[in-house]
Order: structure tokens, then C-alpha cells, then sequence
């Protein structure tokens, strides 16, 4: 086992009452890579917010080559040899400098540089930088001008200046190709040589078998499991982020009706391997994956935000293609969006107003609303899903996550369609609202189709009648919710099942 | 304040005391929020009344109604922008334009009043319609796109004349005359006051404040359009999903800017019966103030119909007051940007408070 570099322990990190990390154990070793993995939720952003000085910690201790590290700021992390990669890279790098002062600016920002900026000296020093990191760029140039591998590059260039200790990286690939990946793979392995520490956030399974040491999975703000050695266990991996307490949740399969919706060849992506899919009347499908496997861009495709690339939607026997939620939801496919907060919840609005912005059109005559036939909808699903409220005029950011949920779900439930999508209906919402949810789910599910989206499998198993599980924007395998051995699906999320697409698809 | 606190604590349930003392500080805060800028209003008549020789006469009402209607129209057409989160800078130089191309239409052209009413509200509802397109379609931010507006209109106003006011019987660029002369029926909607209780109390222009006001609020309040482009303003994104076409309720909401503008630079032509290059300027902030000084009124922590025209009527009280105590006129920006900075700390501070401590 190679020197211990960083060791948390039992560390403690609260927002208000949402306990994001509990007591957390965790330990990085020098010279290797070790991946993070987590659902969102699980604590994963906070705890490299900690070790990259943005958040303190409420308790428990960290060190740093068996020193306590505790940096109160960003730049205190970064003179410790803490030094963190953003996921989103526009916040890593400022487009309108050049290439020179990307990379000096953190030298910059420090006291000890002097008033004057010497531009002959800035180049100069930034050039022995991109020298050292191998990176062939003009350094006058306007990052701009650049594309988002270099970008990411110039980023951790700039880190690696710092001669760290602990490199951290969250999502570094994301939006990387191949290629471009390998680079940055070739980058992080001369590091390691070096002794430094990585920690690597990533759900690509491909990157993780690549480039990972040690996959340390987290859940709920705890290490729900860690793994090393030479063969690591990946689904063992994603098992523990993923979790399947199972419930005693009883799905009794109903009998499909006729055909809703059918999925023709649906290329979600360029490259990627096409979708058919049939969906049916009083079936619920449930769509996992892990991020970025395709999930988010089947919603879109079929609620007309961002059209597929190629091949054909049916909805009940007509062609079907949305080019907007607008028209959408006017052909009957309405969408609960995720992250209500950023896409669903109006913070200025109440309960009622909430609940009944989609259909206001057909709570009105002549443009004026009715405020009856408001408030007769919004009690009678208040009452229907039990949503806990004073009253239909309660102030919708006075209602917890899981009430704030139904009521999004009960925007959408008010009014009968052909199809439901759901995505990612159990987000920040507690136990009981879950299953009230998943029922109410289920007993309306008789005349549409429903497709739910969502990324933990007991969620998936707890609702569905058929699970369909997604990678690299394609389906890799479907199971029907009866006696599913679960490392089967295992299996299929992490994606080693499917075969790679062929060369004349992704020459399409 | 703490020894206050041991003291209340050994006489009573400590948890109880509490509860109840902050029940009791919430309903106070509650009832400031509510009603504080409607009581300040009405101490404000009163202390001018007391204090400012003849402010509570007639010809004193008319001149502050005068005042307050022009402002209060241009302001609900901001209010309208504020709702679906917008924000228009070019609502002064809309409503100057439309000053010039009134008097131009009539004195110059030789026009009639409807052709030349006609003529203005179009170049009002067509500047707010590229002014919502820059906005949606070119993503310019909405405070730059109005503001190049309105630099652009400022321009604009003065190229038919040469940099001169439109009057009639001045000489035109080319050396001619303009023998034109602004139609009666037209200057009646300036000048013209019903009697109402009092002989000539009422001036056209606060008739149309008025009516817009209501008509403005019914819109906003009352109807899915208005509904939607508060849902607009409050979370974008959400509405969009919601299946609302934002883009569309956008550029509406600044062509309402537009044509209110436009209404009101009409109703001021209408009043100095002439196109006065160098009158509204102050058109804009006044009316800005207003709309903003709105959101405090009733505590709706808003944009609203409502609040905007009291917020004229009390910038236009406030102005008045002090005009008749003598207070320089250099001083009257100066008090209506301290009044602005009140309300927006009433709106902001107070009201999140209450929210927070939910």
C-alpha cells in the first residue's frame, strides 16, 4: 500500500437540516487514482467543496500528509497542494484572456506578484508552464478561441503548476472525445508517477476502467463501499451507489392495452445506436442509467426540446415530432421535469397557482381565469395525493420537498394524457411522499402510457412493470419487473453487456 | 436585551414567551409591509396640507394629476416589462418620439389627429416589437437592448428638424414653413378637465391613467396571459416547460411598453401643444421610480398594477409638496431617489424577512 496522503475522517457536514455527509471516512493514497462515484445527492460535490476550502466542515478532521488541513478559502487549498478541477470548465478558465494569463491567474491574484503586470515576464513564465505540461499552445492566444479539450487542459495546467499533491477532478471527461480523453488520461498517469494523489469523479465506466486504482462508491453522505486490487469489482461499485433496499413494495404487472407510443429507431445522438421501443396503456417503464448514458436526451426527444438526430416517434399510430413543450403537451405527452427547483417550482407563485400553470387555458373562458374551476382542481389533487398544506393559497416554498414534488406531479396528473414522462419523480423527497407518489403513479397509469426516468434501481423497481436500462445513449438491456435478479441489471448499467456500436452506425 | 431575555424567562414558559413574542414581532412586520407606504402616503398629504400654503386647492390637485398621469401610463408599461422579468430604458425616448412625430404629423405634414394618433401608437407597439425580437430572438440582455434604444430614438427625434422643436410656423431644414397647426380635438386630451366635484378638477390625461391602470391590472390579475407572464418572471424555465411560449408573451410585454409610451408622449404633446425637443427628460427615472416604488405597496414584493399607480401619485404628491414649500428644484431628484431607496429596502429587506422566517 503506497504512502497515505489524505485521511477524512468521521467528517460531518450539514445544510440546515439536510445532513449531506455523515460521518464520513475516506483515504487517498499518493500516486493513485481514486474514482468517487455517488448518485446525485450523495454527497459528492460537498465533499470536494471541503477539500477545496469553498465549505468548512462541521465536524470530524482531515489530513493532509498527516498534518490537520483544514483551508478556510479556494486559494488557502491551493498553497496547501489541494487543487481542484471544476466539472463545468467555462468556470476554470476565463475565455476572454489569453492562454498566458489563464495560466498565470492565480499566480496573479497573489499579493507577492507586485502592481505591475509584465507582459514579457507573463509569457515567458507561462510558456515554461505549457512547456513542462507538454501543451502545444500559442499562449497570446484567447482561450476563446480554443475548444473545450484545450480549455480543460489549460485548466489543469494551471493546477499542475502548483506542483499539488491531492489533484482533484470532477467529471473531467464530460465533454470530452475520445481522443481528447486519452490525452488527459496520459496527463493524470505522468502525475501519479510523480507521487501525486487523484481523485476522480466520474460515472463513465469506461474512464473508470481506464484510468481508476480504487473506486470508492458513496451514498447518502457515507462510503457505502470501496474497492481495490487488481480486478475491480464495477458492479460491485455501482451496486453500492446505486443501493437496492429492496422494498416491500408488491408490483403486480397489469395487462398492457393497445400500443401508445412507438419508438422507431430513435438515434439520440450522432454515433449512437438506435432506440425502438413500443410503449402500451397501462404500462409503467421505467428508464435507468447512469449519467450521461442517454437518459435526459430520450425526455427531451420525446417532450420536443432538442429533436433526435435521426429516425421516427408514433404516437397512437401518427407521426409524432415535437418541436416544442408547447406542442407537446398539445399532442397529450406531458413532462414532470427533474431539479424542480430549476424547472418546475414558480418560487412567486402558491400552491394553487403552481399546481394549475400547464391547463390555465382550460381553467379559463375568454382568457379569464375561473378562479372555481382552479381551486376545485387543485383541492381535488391535494386531496387525491394527500398533500400536506394549510391550504390551496400556502406559499409554495413553505411546503416540504416531497409536498413541493406532488405538486408538481399533480400539475401534470390533472389532466388526462397520452403519455406521462416522469423525470426523476423521487428527487429530494422523503420516504412516505415516495411512495404516495409511486402509487398515485401506478392507479392512474390506466389510459397512457408512463416512462419514468430515474437513476437509483430501487426506484425503478419499486414503480415499474418493465425496466429498460440505457448506456451510451442507446438501450443495452429491458427486463420485465418479475423475479429481475438485480446484478443482471448491474450488469447492464455499468455497460459491459452491449456490444460497442459498429463502425457503419457511427459513421451514420 | 439578553438580561430582558433571562428576566421573561424565569416568569414564564421560556419556549411559550418566545413563540408568542415572535408571533406578535411577525404581525407588526406583517403590517408594515402591508400598509406601511399607504400610510406614509396619507402622512404625507396631511403634513403637506398643515405645512404647505395652498397645497390642498384645487389648482394644486390638478397640477399634481397632471403630472402623475403622464409618468403613471409610462411607468405601468414598465411594470408590464418587470412582470416577465424584463426591464425597458427606451419607455422616455418612446414617449418623446411620439411627442415629435404627433407634432410633425399634424403641424408639418399637415395631418389629422386620428391619422397622426394612428401614426404614433404603431411607432410605439413597432419599436417594442424590436425591442422585444433584439431581447428573444438576438439575446441582447434587456437593459442593453432598451438602453441602445433609447440612445437611438434620442437621435432619431431630432433628424426631421434639424435639432429643433416642432411648433407652428417654424422653418423647416429645407427653408419652408411649417404653416400647420395641431387639431383642437387633439389638444383636448391634454388640456381639457371635467369637472368633478370641484369645477375643471379632472384632466384628460388622469381619465386615461386611469382607464389604462384598470385595464392593466385586469390583464395582469385576472387573466392566463397575465398568469403566464408572471410565471415568466418568477422561474423562466418552469413556464417554458410548462408548455408557455415565453418568447411570445415576452416581446408582448414591451409592446404594451411601447404603446403606453407612446400614449403618453401623445398626452404630453397634447398638453404643451408643440413637439418640445428639450421636455421629458425626467420622463424615464420618474417613471421607473414609480413602478418600483410599487412593489412596496400592499407588500406584493412585486411588479404590480396596483402599486405602480400609487407610486406615481406618491412621487407626484411628494413632488408637488415640495414645489409649494419652496424647496429648490434641484432638491426634487434628490428626494425622489431617497424615497426610491426606502421603498426598494421596504420590498427587498423586509419582505425576505418575512419569507425567512417561515
Amino acid at each position: 500500500m503506497p504512502a497515505l496522503l489524505c485521511r477524512l475522517q468521521a467528517v460531518e457536514k450539514s445544510f440546515g437540516a439536510n445532513r449531506v455527509l455523515k460521518r464520513l471516512n475516506l483515504d487517498l493514497p499518493a500516486g493513485e487514482v481514486t474514482v468517487l462515484m455517488g448518485a446525485n445527492g450523495a454527497g459528492k460535490s460537498t465533499l470536494v467543496k471541503i477539500l477545496s476550502g469553498v465549505h468548512g466542515l462541521d465536524a470530524g478532521s482531515v489530513e493532509l500528509e498527516g498534518r490537520p488541513y483544514q483551508p478556510a478559502t479556494p486559494s488557502e487549498a491551493i498553497r496547501a497542494g489541494v487543487v481542484t478541477v471544476h466539472q463545468s470548465i467555462n468556470d476554470g478558465v476565463i475565455p476572454d484572456l489569453d492562454v498566458a494569463s489563464n495560466l498565470m491567474i492565480d499566480r496573479l491574484a497573489e499579493k507577492s506578484y507586485g502592481f505591475r503586470l509584465n507582459r514579457t515576464r507573463l509569457f515567458a513564465e507561462a510558456q515554461a508552464i505549457a512547456d513542462r505540461m507538454g501543451l502545444a499552445l500559442n499562449v497570446r492566444q484567447p482561450v476563446r478561441e480554443l475548444g473545450v479539450a484545450d480549455r480543460q487542459l489549460i485548466a489543469i495546467a494551471r493546477a499542475m503548476a502548483h506542483q499539488p499533491k491531492l489533484l482533484i477532478l470532477d467529471e473531467p471527461t464530460s465533454s470530452l472525445s475520445a481522443a481528447e480523453a486519452e490525452r488527459l488520461f496520459g496527463f493524470i498517469e505522468q502525475f501519479t508517477a510523480l507521487g501525486v494523489a487523484v481523485l476522480y469523479i466520474s460515472h463513465r465506466m469506461s474512464d473508470i476502467r481506464r484510468i481508476g486504482d480504487r473506486i470508492v462508491s458513496m451514498r447518502d453522505g457515507e462510503v457505502s463501499g470501496l474497492f481495490e486490487g487488481e480486478d475491480l469489482d464495477y458492479e460491485g461499485a455501482v451496486q453500492a451507489m446505486l443501493g437496492h433496499r429492496m422494498t416491500d413494495v408488491d408490483i403486480r404487472i397489469p395487462d398492457p392495452n393497445r400500443c401508445v407510443v412507438e419508438i422507431d429507431a430513435l438515434r439520440l445522438k450522432a454515433g449512437s445506436r438506435p432506440i425502438s421501443l413500443d410503449l402500451r396503456e397501462n404500462e409503467i417503464v421505467a428508464v435507468t442509467g447512469l449519467l450521461g448514458s442517454g437518459k435526459t436526451a430520450l425526455a427531451q426527444a420525446l417532450f420536443g426540446m432538442k429533436p433526435a438526430q435521426s429516425g421516427g416517434v408514433r404516437l397512437d399510430g401518427r407521426p409524432y415530432a415535437p418541436t416544442s413543450p408547447q406542442q407537446a403537451i398539445a399532442s397529450g405527452v406531458f413532462m414532470s421535469p427533474k431539479d424542480r427547483a430549476s424547472n418546475a417550482v414558480v418560487p412567486q407563485f402558491n400552491l394553487l397557482r403552481n399546481m394549475t400553470l400547464p391547463f390555465l387555458e382550460r381553467y379559463s373562458r375568454f382568457s379569464f381565469v375561473s378562479r372555481k374551476a382552479e381551486k376545485a382542481t387543485a383541492n381535488a389533487m391535494i386531496e387525491a395525493l394527500a398533500i400536506v398544506c394549510r391550504s390551496d393559497a400556502d406559499e409554495i416554498g413553505t411546503l416540504s420537498g416531497g409536498n413541493q414534488q406532488k405538486v408538481m406531479l399533480a400539475r401534470w396528473l390533472a389532466q388526462d394524457c397520452r403519455l406521462l414522462l416522469l423525470d426523476e419523480p423521487f428527487q429530494g423527497v422523503d420516504i412516505r411522499s415516495r411512495r404516495d407518489i409511486g402509487r398515485k403513479i401506478r392507479e392512474t397509469a390506466a389510459n397512457r402510457a408512463t416512462l419514468v426516468f430515474v437513476s437509483e434501481l430501487d426506484e425503478a423497481l419499486e414503480i415499474a412493470d418493465r425496466i429498460i436500462v440505457m448506456s451510451e445513449h442507446a438501450v443495452s438491456a429491458e427486463f420485465r419487473n418479475e423475479n429481475v435478479d438485480i446484478n443482471e441489471i448491474l450488469t447492464a448499467v455499468t455497460g459491459r453487456a452491449p456490444a460497442a456500436p459498429s463502425p457503419s452506425t457511427q459513421a451514420a | 436585551m439578553s438580561l430582558d431575555q433571562t428576566e421573561t424567562g424565569r416568569q414564564q414558559d421560556p419556549g411559550d414567551s418566545g413563540v408568542a413574542r415572535a408571533q406578535r414581532s411577525n404581525r407588526i412586520l406583517d403590517l408594515a409591509i402591508r400598509y406601511g407606504f399607504l400610510t406614509l402616503l396619507v402622512g404625507l398629504v396631511i403634513f403637506f396640507s398643515v405645512f404647505a400654503n395652498g397645497f390642498a386647492g384645487p389648482r394644486s390637485a390638478v397640477f399634481v394629476f397632471q403630472s402623475v398621469a403622464i409618468t403613471g401610463i409610462l411607468a405601468l408599461g414598465v411594470t408590464c416589462t418587470l412582470v416577465v422579468g424584463g426591464f425597458d430604458l427606451s419607455i422616455g425616448s418612446v414617449a418623446t418620439s411620439a411627442m415629435m412625430l404627433s407634432a410633425y404629423m399634424m403641424v408639418v405634414l399637415g395631418q389629422s389627429a386620428v391619422v397622426s394618433i394612428i401614426a404614433c401608437l404603431a411607432m410605439g407597439a413597432f419599436i417594442g416589437l424590436i425591442n422585444g425580437l433584439l431581447i428573444v430572438k438576438t439575446r441582447v440582455p434587456d437593459l442593453l437592448a432598451t438602453l441602445g434604444m433609447m440612445f437611438l430614438l434620442v437621435g432619431l427625434q431630432r433628424i426631421p428638424t434639424e435639432g429643433r422643436s416642432i411648433a407652428t410656423g417654424m422653418t423647416m431644414p429645407d427653408g419652408s414653413t411649417a404653416d400647420g397647426t395641431f387639431s383642437p380635438l387633439f389638444l383636448q386630451l391634454g388640456r381639457h378637465r371635467f369637472d368633478f366635484f370641484l369645477e375643471k378638477l379632472l384632466p384628460v390625461p388622469v381619465l386615461f391613467l386611469i382607464g389604462i391602470a384598470i385595464l392593466v391590472w385586469v390583464f395582469l390579475e385576472l387573466t392566463r396571459h397575465g398568469r403566464l407572464m408572471y410565471a415568466i418572471g418568477s422561474n423562466e424555465r418552469a413556464a417554458s416547460l410548462a408548455g408557455t411560449n415565453v418568447n411570445r408573451y415576452k416581446i408582448l410585454a414591451y409592446v404594451i411598453s411601447g404603446v403606453l409610451a407612446s400614449i403618453a408622449g401623445m398626452l404630453l404633446s397634447a398638453r404643451l401643444g408643440r413637439g418640445d425637443i428639450a421636455s421629458g427628460t425626467n420622463l424615464l427615472l420618474d417613471a421607473v421610480a414609480a413602478s418600483l416604488i410599487g412593489f412596496a405597496v400592499l407588500g406584493a414584493a412585486k411588479p404590480n398594477a396596483f402599486g405602480t399607480a400609487i407610486g406615481a401619485l406618491f412621487v407626484g404628491i411628494l413632488l408637488q409638496g415640495l414645489t409649494m414649500m419652496n424647496a429648490p428644484y434641484y432638491t426634487q431628484d434628490f428626494v425622489k431617489g431617497a424615497v426610491l431607496v426606502i421603498a426598494l429596502v421596504f420590498t427587498f429587506s423586509l419582505s425576505a424577512r418575512r419569507t425567512g422566517s417561515h
